[in-house]
């Protein structure tokens, strides 16, 4: 177990100190917060008009959406089915739709456009509502007070009580009118994203692994070490510590990312008008209470509605707990059964030029999920779906991509079970043509001649 | 005592038995030679040895009992083909793998200090394997090899690579290693190192054991009593004076002496010999013609092969 350690040690302080990897780690975020914040910095430069068709059936908003430089509001009042048909040429935006709820306050509303709804645009629209409803509510709560020494307000639980999160759908209506659900939700990105990192983490670090092991052939280094240790040792030894230079690139990613956009959106944030929050003013119009409040006032909410607070804010809406569990679990077995099968092909080639032959059937899976991925989203409870969700060699990508859209636990379970399965049977079979492979020099190897590997004792 | 045993050892490849009931004993404290033919089998002994590879039959003993996972702590192995990481500087390289063989990294850092400066490498350290010659790599490797002090070394054509001043001081330390108390197991086709180096041999060929034992005793049976004889003052034909059974391999001379190689019968003696010559001839010099390691090399593998030409295989 030590000389395991010794072998992850030495893994993984050779790469990290290598120059490539220092120059990957600061390009990488420097890239990851260009495409964040350009699309960006471009949105908020575009002043083109747009305009949005409001139907409301509670009439609570009316007139309360205003108008601005690059933003039109204007209220329908005929019925939602006609407005769709006319949607398409009507030239809007997009159209809003406001149902009556069947008690109390709305909480929800539809946006239907062509195309997908420009973020700052369905922020606002958030944002009015969110106001609007809060106001309302508030003033029944103040309605109900009877403030009296002996029974003095609860300000928190007043805030609390009302605050109130509105649930925008983005649904897309095509050219004939009808209805398919818009991808630019926030939780199917986020599946779409996650399943795209396993991809490339896969991709870089099995490659990784895989030429490592043709260093150690090449340089001839590999039978002396493997009179110290195990094959088996070496070889797992190689894959975890690729793998922790690989989660150690990916931190300092995260975090270099984090850090540049938050520098560079701070910079650009302007401080619009009128987006004083009801809090704050709740707190102004009660100066009685408003001693208590002071300790409240230090999170002041709806701030500009610019992109990283949407992008914040519907992160609210996605199941943290699963999502980053099973991110974990399927990018970590993923990851390690992939490497072994990498290993293998290391083990099994003189050099990089001959790797050709075994590469595609390995990375083969790979690709199929990330190009089959398109069409789970569409259909992320078919049977397509479900297949590629629980066949190890895709599953780590493609239930990622499922996870968002929610999935039976009984699948996700048996996916798991499987990959974990896939994992130590990938490992197995690829220890077998490792532990041979390293040991071969100057034979061209088929498929055959492995299949005589893994059979040996 | 036999530092370490191998018993009816067969190991079977996919269409090639690579050894085939082999037994050796390697006694303690001795030079043991692996010799034979390329693809003999050699390499899959040893690495059957150091636990790369497992035996499908046998049984090995290493210090009289069974040979253990974490014997290989106690063996240093310098295989055939070597090599180092390139990237990786000298020190931090024979560091890592010093701490594989099972030493803490004060010690082996101690360890390396020392050796380091017997082979005057010290300013080695911080260089990276790339930027070494062959032949000074060679000396790194043979270093990592032995810094354990393990009790049985295999070296596997441990000169390849070496410049002759290198590969005799090599030799020297090999001999040193052995002084000291070491075990070592050394494969190589330099026949001439084998008789300097060598105490004990197993031939190799084909998968099988075809020669075992001591240098000595194997040359002694290889004999065949042939004499080489320089005289003087007789001209003619030698054959005609000497016994019928007595048989001249070749004549030839030089510008003072004239030379003849005699095989004799079993049992005459050497005596014999010079007997059937003095009246003849004036000797000026009489050796017996020992076969050397080259020689038995070739031929028992020759007369092997042209056995198993006859004896159709299995």
């Amino acid at each position: 177990m030590n000389k395991v350690l010794l072998i992850i040690q030495r893994e993984y302080l050779t790469r990290v100190k290598k120059r490539s990897f220092i120059i990957m780690t600061i390009l990488g975020p420097l890239l990851m917060a260009a495409i964040v914040v350009v699309p960006m910095f471009l949105a908020t430069r575009n002043n083109e008009l747009k305009t949005v068709a409001v139907i409301d059936e509670t009439g609570i908003f009316f007139e309360k959406f205003k108008d601005s430089d690059d933003l039109k509001f204007h209220y329908l009042v005929s019925d939602l089915a006609s407005a769709k048909a006319g949607f398409t040429k009507s030239g809007d935006h997009a159209l809003l739709y406001i149902p009556k709820p069947s008690v109390s306050l709305p909480s929800n509303a539809i946006l239907y456009a062509s195309g997908n709804v420009n973020i700052n645009v369905k922020s606002y629209i958030r944002n009015v509502m969110s106001k609007q409803v809060e106001e309302l509510k508030l003033e029944a709560k103040l309605n109900d007070l009877q403030p009296d020494k002996a029974n003095p307000i609860a300000v928190d639980d007043i805030l609390r009580s009302i605050k109130t999160n509105i649930d925008i759908t983005t649904l897309k209506i095509g050219e004939n009118g009808k209805e398919e659900k818009s991808y630019t939700e926030i939780s199917m990105v986020l599946g779409m994203f996650a399943g795209i990192l396993i991809y490339f983490f896969i991709f870089m670090f099995g490659s990784q692994v895989m030429r490592g092991v043709i260093e150690e052939k090449t340089s001839r280094i590999v039978e002396v070490i493997i009179s110290s240790v195990k094959p088996f040792q070496l070889m797992m030894g190689k894959i975890i510590g690729v793998g922790l230079v690989g989660l150690t690139q990916f931190l300092l990613w995260v975090v270099l990312t984090f850090v540049i956009i938050t520098a560079v959106t701070t910079t650009m944030t302007r401080n619009s008008a009128g987006k004083q929050s009801v809090s704050e003013q709740f707190i102004k119009q009660n100066p009685a209470i408003s001693q208590q409040a002071q300790a409240l006032a230090v999170e002041p909410k709806g701030q500009s509605d610019n992109g990283v607070n949407e992008v914040m804010e519907a992160l609210n809406t996605v199941n943290f707990p699963v999502m980053i569990g099973s991110f974990l679990f399927f990018f970590l077995f993923g990851y390690l059964m992939y490497g072994s099968l990498f290993a293998a092909i290391g083990g099994a080639v003189d050099s990089e030029a001959d790797t050709q032959q075994f590469m595609l059937p390995v990375t083969m899976p790979l690709i199929l999920a990330i190009v089959i991925s398109q069409y789970i989203i569409q259909d992320p409870g078919g049977p397509v779906a479900f297949w590629f969700s629980i066949f190890p060699l895709t599953s780590p990508v493609v239930m990622m991509i499922r996870i968002p859209f929610g999935v039976p636990t009984l699948e996700v379970a048996l996916s798991m079970v499987l990959l974990l399965l896939g994992f130590i049977g990938t490992t197995w079979m690829a220890a077998k043509i490792y532990r041979t492979g390293i040991l071969m020099y100057g034979k061209k190897v088929n498929y055959k001649e492995l299949w005589k590997w893994i059979r040996y004792k | 005592m036999d530092l370490f045993i191998a018993r009816n050892v067969s190991k079977q490849f996919a269409n090639h038995k690579a050894l085939d009931d082999v037994s050796i004993s390697v006694p303690e404290g001795t030079i043991f030679g692996l010799l034979g033919p390329n693809g003999a089998g050699k390499t899959t002994l040893i690495r059957i040895i150091n636990q790369i590879i497992a035996p499908d039959e046998g049984e090995l003993i290493f210090e009289g009992r069974n040979l253990q996972p974490n014997d290989i702590a106690r063996i240093g192995y310098l295989p055939e083909e070597r090599g180092l990481y390139k990237k990786m500087t000298v020190g931090e390289q024979s560091l890592y793998l010093a701490q594989l063989k099972g030493l803490s990294k004060a010690e082996a850092k101690k360890k390396l200090n020392y050796w380091f400066e017997k082979f005057e490498i010290k300013g080695w350290w911080n260089k990276k394997v790339e930027e070494l010659s062959k032949g000074m790599q060679q000396k790194v490797q043979f270093l990592v090899t032995i810094i354990h002090e393990p009790k049985l070394l295999i070296f596997d054509e441990p000169f390849s690579g070496f410049d002759p001043i290198n590969a005799n001081m090599l030799k020297e330390e090999i001999i040193s290693l052995k002084q000291k108390g070491a075990t070592i197991i050394f494969s190589t086709h330099n026949m001439s190192s084998v008789e300097e180096l060598c105490d004990h041999i197993a031939l190799i060929n084909r998968s099988k054991v075809i020669l075992n034992g001591l240098v000595r005793e194997i040359k002694k049976t290889f004999k065949t009593n042939t004499f080489e004889v320089s005289y003087n003052s007789f001209d003619g034909a030698l054959e005609p004076l000497l016994p019928s059974t007595f048989s001249v391999l070749s004549e030839s001379h030089d510008a003072d002496h004239r030379h003849a190689r005699i095989r004799l019968p079993k049992e005459s003696t050497p005596n014999d010999l010079l007997k059937a010559m003095i009246p003849h001839a004036t000797i000026y010099s009489f050796t017996e013609l020992i076969p050397d390691m080259n020689d038995i090399f070739i031929q028992a593998v020759t007369s092997q092969n042209a056995q198993t030409l006859t004896t159709p295989l299995r």
